[in-house]
């Protein structure tokens, strides 16, 4: 049982850049609630209720204006549908007899960020390394809304900004060990950025929403190899383990 | 009439946690179709890439600093650096490349 809490450790430890990057995103997300009127307790509430930026983007300005709450439901399934996406990948990363209410609290850490490090655990996660981790970056996220409330613009942008990267790094950081290792998730992965550019550049694909934009192109992308290429044996991946391995040793 | 916040809240955290729920809780066996398998398994690869870029790009004050901060970060992950290592460097590469050309702008 000792087992649990050194996952939890090493999902802690592994949580800290998301720590990071989540204060600057719901810091400036803070200072959005504050111009609509939001107290730091309601700002903060949502945070940590929700753990969506763009959700929460998006419900700010609806709320600003008055919307109805059908338009801010309707919103929430629109621009956190992905979630669904991940939630469906990750069943397969759990072992079948895992407790029901470890499923239900999984639920939970499903985000953008969260979900990246449970995939990249090694062979089936254990739930408690992604509680370590949720429970980092739930500081972050909670902390960095309540303090864009209560401050307003009084951190140097250029921290921000700084900070602002530190999600995308740890996301590198997952993927590009695996690009390194097999030519096929090399072309995979760049194959996946430069659609990303595309539709981020070219008229009429850029009018898509980042969140409609993951989606479409995860199915289409993640889809097209699997028809094209099916893993032939999912067997735990030896290039995670041995890196898990030796970051655990560098403690 | 105002709506209230705190109904907002829960409608948007209702919506939110079910999407999230619904496959895990009503996916408990391993799929053993093949495809659908590997689709799966390949889902958080392209996930992550598309999410990561171009948006690093954008993510800081200016490009210059963002394609900055994605060199290192790639760079430091091809050496198979930490988690932490990787994000480090990206946040330091941006902070001091940014500082350094708001420092010669002043000329």
């Amino acid at each position: 049982m000792k087992d649990k809490w050194i996952w939890f450790g090493r999902g802690f430890k592994d949580g800290f850049p998301v720590f990071l990057g989540y204060f600057a995103v719901s810091f400036t997300l803070g200072i959005a609630a504050k111009k609509v009127g939001l107290s730091a307790f309601q700002a903060t509430l949502m945070s940590v209720v929700n753990y969506t930026s763009a959700g929460q983007f998006a419900a700010i300005g609806l709320i600003g204006m008055g919307a109805a709450y059908l338009e801010v439901a309707v919103t929430q399934l629109v621009v956190n549908i992905r979630y669904f996406l991940m939630s469906c990948a990750l069943s397969q990363k759990l072992d079948d007899k895992l407790p029901f209410y470890h499923r239900l609290l999984l639920a939970g850490t499903i985000t953008d960020e969260i979900f990246g490090l449970s995939s990249a655990a090694e062979g089936k996660l254990h739930p408690y390394y992604s509680y370590g981790a949720m429970s980092f970056a739930a500081l972050g996220w909670g902390g960095g809304t309540l303090v864009g409330v209560a401050t307003g613009h009084a951190l140097p942008t250029g921290i921000l900004s700084a900070f602002g990267v530190a999600l995308y790094g740890m996301f590198l950081a997952i993927i590009i060990p695996k690009a390194k290792g097999s030519r096929f998730f090399a072309g995979l992965i760049a194959i996946s950025m430069l659609c990303s550019l595309l539709f981020t550049v070219l008229p009429i694909l850029r009018e898509v929403s980042s969140g409609f934009r993951i989606i479409i192109l995860t199915v289409i992308i993640a889809g097209a190899a699997a028809i094209l290429f099916p893993v032939p044996d999912l067997e735990p991946d030896p290039e995670l383990d041995s890196r898990r391995k030796e970051d655990c040793g560098a403690e | 009439m105002r709506n209230n916040i705190y109904i907002y809240i829960l409608v948007m955290a209702a919506v939110t946690y079910l999407i999230r729920a619904l496959p895990l809780t009503l996916i408990r066996k391993e799929i053993k179709n093949k495809t659908m398998r590997s689709f799966l398994y390949y889902v958080p690869y392209v996930t992550l890439a598309v999410m990561t870029f171009p948006a690093i790009l954008t993510a800081t004050k200016n490009i210059g600093s963002g394609i900055a901060g994605f060199v290192a970060a790639v760079l430091i992950a091809l050496r198979r650096g930490s988690l932490f290592l990787v994000s480090a460097v990206a946040c330091v590469t941006v902070f001091l490349w940014e500082l350094l050309f708001s420092y010669i702008g002043m000329y």
